[in-house]
C-alpha cells in the first residue's frame, strides 16, 4: 500500500438549517486502499461524499487529491481530477445497451459526429475482462441482473478514467453470492492500483473487505480504524456511541393454534406470468416464520395477496380459521392483522399527514379514533402521545407531519402503530430495511416481544442474519414458489443462499422445485 | 418544526400578489399611463362606496363555490377542471326545478333548488369520476369533455325547447318566485348598512361561507376527509392503510361538483332568476385560478375569490373612465397566478435544499437517512 494519499479532507463543515451535517470533518485515504466509511442514518457519511463529488459545496474546509487542492466544487471538477461516483440508485437506461449506457454522455465518434459503436463495444469489453466483470456489451439493461447492473455502472465510472471510485452502500441490493463477487471485483480494482471509498452501515461487510475504517457519528469522525485491528462489537460501539446487542437472544418458541394458513396459493402477474404458484405456508401463535430470498421472487406478491392489497388467482388464505382470499385490505386488517410494509414511504406513511394521523393509519376508522363519521380528534392526539413516549419516537411532536422524521422514526412510527392493539397476526416486510443498528435492535427486541405474547409473525427479509436470529422456522422462497424449508437455528447462511438462488435444499415438503423461474428477473443474472 | 415551510405557505401568495401589481404596472407604463392613477381608479371601484363592495362581494360568490369545487378536488389528488360543466347543469337542474315546482312555498322550494343544484353538479363530476376509479381513465381529460357536452346540451335545450315565449334572448323563464334568494340590501339596511336596493348581493354569500366552513369540516373532521387526504396524497399508502380509494375517488368528485353546482344559487336563485345561455363565461376555468392561488385550502379559496372580486369590480371602473381596457385585469390576474405557481415551485425547493436533498425527488426507501 502506498504512503500517498489520494484524498485528504480538511475541516470539511456542512451546514443545513436543522442539523450540522459534518461538523470539521477530517478524511484521509491513502491510494491503493479500500477505505470503509460506517455510520448510521443522518452520521454524514453520504453528505462527506457528496462535498468530495461536487454535489454539495461545503461551507468550509479543504479538499486534495493527491496533494493538490481541487478547484471548483461541481461534479465536472471532481470528475476530471479522476473522482467517480457508483450511486445507490442506478442511473441506467433500460432499453440500451450495456456499451451504449456506459459510453453515454461521453460517446466516441467517429469522422465528425458519428457515434462510434465498435469501439464503445471495444472499450466496454476491455474494461470488463481487465477486472473481470463478464459483461456483455451487446446485452441490454432490462435483461440484466441488479448485480451486473451495478457492474455496468462501475464500467462507467472507470471508462470516465476514475482513479478513485465511491460506492453508496453498494451491496443493499445484492444477493450474497453477488456481493461475494463484488467484494472480489473491487480487490481486483484496488490491486491494480485503484482507490475505493465505500459507504455502508454493515459491519461485517467492512471487516471483511476494507483496509482502514472512518466511523462517523453525529456529524463528526468517531474514529479511524485499522479493519484487521477491530471487531464488530468495537465498531458498533463507536458507532452508536454505547454498547449495542448485536444480537438479540431468544426463547423457545410456545406455539398455539394456527393463525395464518395459506394454501395452494397462486398469483398473476402484470405481464400474465404467475409471481405466485401454490404457496402452502402456516404460522402459528408465537411462532415467527422467516421468508428467506432474493428480492423480486414473489415475496412481495405473497404479502400483498395476504394482506388483501392483491388478488389471488387460485388457493386460499385464511386468518384465525377466517377465509380472506380476495377480501379488501380493511376485512383483512380488521381480523387482527398488521402490516410493517416493505416500503415504508410508498405504503406505509402519507408524508404530508402528522404524525398523530399517521399513528392511526388503518384504524381511523374505528372506535375510539371515531364515530359516526368524525373524527375524535382528541382520542387521536392522546393515543399519538402514548405511542411518541412508549416508543420514544422524535421528535415528540404530534403535530409535525411525518415527512419531516427521519428514516429510522418513520420505520418506528410504522412499528409503534402497527405493534399497538395486539394484533393477531404481524405481517412484517423488511422490517429494518434502512434502519440504524440502535433501532434494529429495538424492531427486533420488539418482534420477539409480540411472539412471546402469542402473536404470529410472518417475516420476509432479504438479511440473512435478519431471518436467522429471528425465526422459528425459515421458507425460502424463489420464481415465486417455496422451494425449501428449514427449522430455524439448524440451518447456514451456506446452506439458505444455495436454495434462495433455486439449488436444492433440504425441504421438509420433499417436494423440491428449482426448476422453473417465473418472471425472476433478479434469480436468472445470479450465476 | 416546519415553520419556514409554513410561513412560505402563507407568504407566497402575498408576495406573488405584489409582484404582479408591479408587473401590470409595467404594463400599464408601456402603453402610455400612470400606474398610480389606474390602481388608484382600480380600488376606489372596488372600495369606494358601501354599493362598489356589495358589487365585490357579489362577484366573489360564485368563484367561492367554483375555487372550492377544484381545492376540494385537489385534496383527493384529483384536478378537476370541469367546473364550468358542471355549474352549467346545476344551474340547469335547479332552473327546471325552480320552473316546475311553482306551486311549492319558498321554506320548502329554496332548500330544493339549492339541493338541485348541488345534485346536477355532483351528477356531472361523478361521471368522469366513476370513469377514473372504474378504468383508471385521466379526469383532466374526461372534465373537459363534459364541459363541452354541458354547454352544448344546456345551449340546445334552451334554444330549442325551454326558450322565454316571445323571447329573442336565449334564456328561459323566470323560476318561481318562491325559489328567489332573498337580496341582502334589506336586511342590512335594516342594520344600519345602507347597501342600495338594486344591489345584486344576495342570500347565496351566506351559502357561499357556509360551503368554506362545511368543505374545511369534511376535509379536516370527518372520516370521509381524511380518507380523501390520505387518497390525495399516497393512494398507495392508502390502499394498504384499507381505505376504499375507488369510492373516496367518486366520493371527492361527487362532492366537489356540488360545490361547483351550488354557482346556480346565486346566478340562477339569487341574480337572473333563470337560466341564461352561455351565463358563466369561465367561471369555472376561474375557480381553478381561484384554488391555486388560495393554496387549495377552504379559507385561501375565500381570500383569493374576494380579491377576484376585488379586481373583476374595479375593472369595470378602469373600463370606464380610462383609456386602460379591462382587459389589463386578466392580465394581472393571470401574472399572479404565474407567479403563485412559480413561488410555490421556489419556495418549496427552497426548504428541500435546507433540508439537504433536491426537490421533488421523494427519499428513495432504501436510504431514509436524511444525512442533514
Amino acid at each position: 500500500m502506498s504512503e500517498r494519499h489520494a484524498v485528504q479532507m480538511r475541516g470539511i463543515t456542512k451546514r443545513y438549517p436543522r442539523a450540522l451535517a459534518n461538523d470539521r470533518v477530517d478524511l484521509d485515504v491513502e491510494e491503493g486502499e479500500i477505505h470503509a466509511i460506517v455510520g448510521e442514518n443522518g452520521a454524514g457519511k453520504s453528505t462527506i461524499m457528496k462535498v468530495l463529488y461536487g454535489l454539495t459545496p461545503p461551507d468550509g474546509g479543504e479538499i486534495l487529491l493527491w496533494g493538490r487542492e481541487l478547484s471548483g466544487h461541481r461534479p465536472a471538477d471532481a470528475i476530471r481530477e479522476g473522482v467517480g461516483m457508483v450511486h445507490q440508485h442506478f442511473m441506467l437506461v433500460d432499453t440500451l445497451t450495456v456499451a451504449e449506457n456506459v459510453v453515454l454522455g461521453a460517446e466516441p465518434v467517429r469522422g465528425c459526429c458519428l457515434f462510434d459503436a465498435a469501439a464503445s463495444r471495444e472499450r466496454v469489453r476491455q474494461l470488463s475482462s481487465e477486472y473481470g466483470l463478464s459483461l456483455d456489451p451487446d446485452e441490454l439493461i432490462e435483461n440484466l441482473s441488479v448485480g451486473l447492473e451495478q457492474r455496468v455502472e462501475i464500467v462507467k465510472v472507470l471508462y470516465r478514467g476514475a482513479k478513485i471510485l465511491i460506492l453508496d452502500e453498494p451491496t443493499g441490493v445484492l444477493t450474497p453470492q453477488e456481493v461475494r463477487e463484488l467484494f472480489v471485483i473491487l480487490r481486483a480494482l484496488r490491486d491494480a492500483g485503484r482507490t475505493i471509498i465505500f459507504i455502508t452501515h454493515k459491519l461485517e461487510e467492512v471487516l471483511e473487505l476494507a483496509d482502514r475504517i472512518t466511523v462517523m457519528r453525529d456529524g463528526r469522525v468517531a474514529g479511524v480504524v485499522s479493519a484487521a485491528a477491530t471487531t464488530k462489537e468495537e465498531l458498533a460501539r463507536i458507532m452508536v456511541g454505547r454498547d449495542v446487542l448485536l444480537r438479540v437472544t431468544k426463547e423457545q418458541a410456545r406455539l398455539g393454534e394456527p393463525v395464518l394458513q395459506v394454501s395452494r396459493l397462486s398469483a398473476v402477474g402484470r405481464k400474465g406470468s404467475h409471481v405466485l404458484e401454490g404457496i402452502d405456508l402456516e404460522v402459528r401463535s408465537g411462532e415467527v416464520l422467516g421468508v428467506a430470498g432474493v428480492q423480486g421472487n414473489g415475496q412481495t406478491e405473497l404479502v400483498e395477496v395476504i394482506t388483501g392489497l392483491r388478488k389471488a388467482s387460485a388457493g386460499s388464505v385464511t386468518v384465525s380459521g377466517r377465509e380472506t382470499t380476495n377480501r379488501s385490505p380493511r376485512q383483512v386488517r380488521d381480523l387482527g392483522v398488521a402490516h410493517i410494509p416493505e416500503d415504508r414511504q410508498a405504503r406505509g406513511l402519507v408524508l404530508g399527514f402528522t404524525m398523530a394521523e399517521n399513528l392511526v393509519l388503518g384504524r381511523h376508522h374505528r372506535e375510539p379514533f371515531s364515530s359516526r363519521g368524525l373524527l375524535s380528534l382528541g382520542d387521536i392526539r392522546t393515543h399519538a402521545e402514548r405511542l411518541i413516549e412508549e416508543h420514544d419516537l422524535r421528535p415528540r411532536d404530534p403535530d409535525v407531519d411525518a415527512g419531516h422524521l427521519s428514516g429510522g422514526n418513520q420505520q418506528k412510527l410504522i412499528v409503534a402503530r402497527e405493534f399497538d392493539g395486539g394484533p393477531a397476526l404481524l405481517v412484517a416486510s423488511q422490517p429494518t430495511r434502512g434502519v440504524d443498528i440502535g433501532a434494529i435492535e429495538f424492531v427486533h427486541t420488539s418482534l420477539l416481544k409480540m411472539r412471546d405474547q402469542g402473536a404470529a409473525i410472518l417475516l420476509i427479509s432479504a438479511e440473512l442474519t435478519e431471518i436467522m436470529t429471528l425465526s422459528d422456522r425459515i421458507a425460502v422462497m424463489y420464481g415465486g414458489k417455496i422451494v425449501a424449508e428449514f427449522e430455524g437455528g439448524r440451518v447456514g447462511e451456506e446452506e439458505l443462499g444455495v436454495a434462495m438462488t433455486g439449488g436444492a435444499g433440504p425441504t421438509a415438503r420433499g417436494s423440491v422445485s428449482s426448476d422453473g423461474a417465473p418472471g425472476s428477473r433478479h434469480a436468472t443474472g445470479a450465476r | 418544526m416546519n415553520r419556514f415551510a409554513r410561513l412560505s405557505q402563507l407568504l407566497s401568495p402575498l408576495v406573488a400578489v405584489a409582484a404582479a401589481f408591479l408587473v401590470g404596472g409595467l404594463v400599464v407604463t408601456a402603453i402610455g399611463e400612470n400606474p398610480f392613477r389606474i390602481y388608484a381608479i382600480l380600488f376606489r371601484g372596488a372600495f369606494g362606496s358601501i354599493d362598489a363592495i356589495g358589487l365585490v362581494l357579489f362577484n366573489a360568490v360564485p368563484l367561492i363555490f367554483a375555487g372550492l369545487a377544484v381545492a376540494f378536488a385537489f385534496r383527493a389528488g384529483l384536478f378537476n377542471i370541469g367546473g364550468e360543466g358542471q355549474l352549467y347543469v346545476g344551474a340547469f337542474v335547479c332552473t327546471l326545478a325552480g320552473l316546475a315546482l311553482g306551486g311549492l312555498p319558498a321554506v320548502l322550494l329554496i332548500p330544493l333548488l339549492i339541493l338541485a343544484s348541488a345534485a346536477g353538479g355532483a351528477v356531472w363530476a361523478a361521471v368522469p369520476g366513476l370513469l377514473k376509479a372504474r378504468f383508471g381513465v385521466h379526469e383532466v381529460i374526461n372534465t373537459i369533455m363534459m364541459n363541452f357536452i354541458a354547454v352544448g346540451l344546456t345551449s340546445y335545450f334552451i334554444i330549442n325547447m325551454l326558450r322565454e315565449p316571445g323571447q329573442m334572448t336565449p334564456q328561459t323563464s323566470e323560476i318561481a318566485l318562491a325559489g328567489h334568494l332573498p337580496r341582502l340590501a334589506g336586511p342590512l339596511s335594516r342594520i344600519g348598512i345602507p347597501l342600495p336596493q338594486a344591489n345584486p348581493l344576495n342570500f347565496s354569500l351566506v351559502l357561499a361561507l357556509a360551503a368554506v366552513w362545511l368543505a374545511w369540516y369534511i376535509l379536516y373532521r370527518t372520516n370521509l376527509g381524511y380518507e380523501i387526504r390520505a387518497v390525495g396524497m399516497n393512494s398507495q399508502a392508502a390502499e394498504y392503510a384499507g381505505i376504499n380509494v375507488r369510492r373516496t375517488i367518486v366520493l371527492a368528485m361527487l362532492l366537489s361538483g356540488a360545490f361547483a353546482g351550488l354557482v346556480a344559487t346565486n346566478e340562477v336563485m339569487g341574480f337572473r332568476h333563470r337560466f341564461l345561455d352561455n351565463f358563466s363565461s369561465g367561471l369555472g376555468f376561474m375557480g381553478i385560478a381561484v384554488a391555486l392561488l388560495g393554496k387549495n385550502t377552504p379559507l385561501g379559496v375565500l381570500l383569493a375569490a374576494l380579491l377576484f372580486g376585488v379586481l373583476n369590480t374595479g375593472a369595470l371602473e378602469v373600463d370606464i373612465f380610462t383609456d386602460v381596457p379591462r382587459e389589463l385585469i386578466l392580465v394581472l390576474q393571470a401574472i399572479t397566478i404565474i407567479l403563485v405557481v412559480v413561488g410555490n415551485e421556489v419556495f418549496a425547493r427552497r426548504a428541500a435544499a435546507r433540508e439537504g436533498r433536491a426537490a421533488g425527488v421523494p427519499l428513495p426507501a432504501t436510504e431514509p437517512s436524511r444525512e442533514a
